[in-house]
């Protein structure tokens, strides 16, 4: 028997009326539990830009949050176009982000570098023309 | 200053009253980049942006932030003016240029 509290969200395509829903719940969620504050903004940080990412660049897909005792582990799921080079990716200011996301204030090529940041770990595993999963954790 | 103090200042147009009103703005904060803004906005700040569009309202949520005032003539478009509405975020404006527009915030906190 598991003590981990599993949440799980759809993040709907090109919706960016509902990007930043999994997020919210997520941390109304961990507020609920009690968690410090910067936990709650640092796994905040981590899923809202991978929700962006995944509406912005990927058609949407799965989200799974796992909460236990010790740690929060975050699974983005796509099966969007993948990225053909995950290095740079990476690289802050790196941004394959259209007009349209970038007149809504995205494509600064920061999310990855932020969710880095932000997270313990994060293991991004991409193949082009079948998707992306990035893992990401919060140690507690 | 609080929220609500901020908000019967006079110095923006209210485009939303929000749910916490007596909660103190502790400082300004400036930025148009949402994936900025996200990472850096203070809790309890008042950050004013160009950007009146969900997404905003989206990291004004996970920020914490106290308010969000839009400047140099941004407005909210319909989805995000019920956004604020639903989840009582305090929402100001004015056509002064974000410089501006935070620096008179900024004298007013103590
Ligand atoms: N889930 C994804 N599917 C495909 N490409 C992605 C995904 N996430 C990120 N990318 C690629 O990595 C780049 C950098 O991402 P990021 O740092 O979040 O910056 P931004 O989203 O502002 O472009 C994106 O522009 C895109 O090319
Ligand atoms: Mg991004």
């Amino acid at each position: 028997m598991s003590d981990c509290l599993t949440l799980r969200f759809t993040v709907p395509a090109d919706d960016f009326t509902r990007a930043g829903e999994a997020s919210s719940s997520t941390k109304a969620t961990l507020k609920q539990l009690g968690l410090p504050a910067d936990i709650i903004r640092r796994v905040a940080i981590v899923m809202y830009e991978g929700e962006i990412n995944m509406v912005i660049h990927a058609n949407g897909g799965e989200i799974t949050v796992e909460i236990c005792p010790d740690q929060i582990v975050m699974v983005l799921k796509d099966t969007g176009p993948g990225i053909p080079d995950i290095q740079q990716a990476m690289q802050a200011g790196w941004s394959t982000a259209s007009g349209a996301a970038r007149d809504l204030g995205f494509g600064a090529g920061m999310g990855l570098p932020n969710m880095k940041k932000c997270a313990d770990s994060l293991d991004i595993e991409s193949t082009v023309g079948v998707g992306t999963t990035v893992t990401a954790v919060v140690r507690l | 200053m609080t929220v609500g103090e901020l908000m019967d200042s006079g110095l923006f147009q209210v485009v939303n009253r929000g749910d916490d009103l007596d909660r103190p703005v502790e400082r300004v904060f400036c930025c148009d980049l949402l994936s900025v803004a996200m990472c850096n906005a203070p809790a309890g700040c008042a950050w004013v942006t160009v950007m009146g569009n969900i997404n905003t309202l989206a990291v004004v949520a996970l920020t914490d932030a106290a308010c969000v005032v839009l400047a140099g003539g941004a407005h909210l478009d319909d989805t995000a003016a019920q956004r604020a509405v639903q989840q009582g975020i305090t929402v100001l404006a004015t056509d002064q240029p974000i410089f501006e527009a935070a620096l008179a915030i900024h004298q007013r906190l103590a």
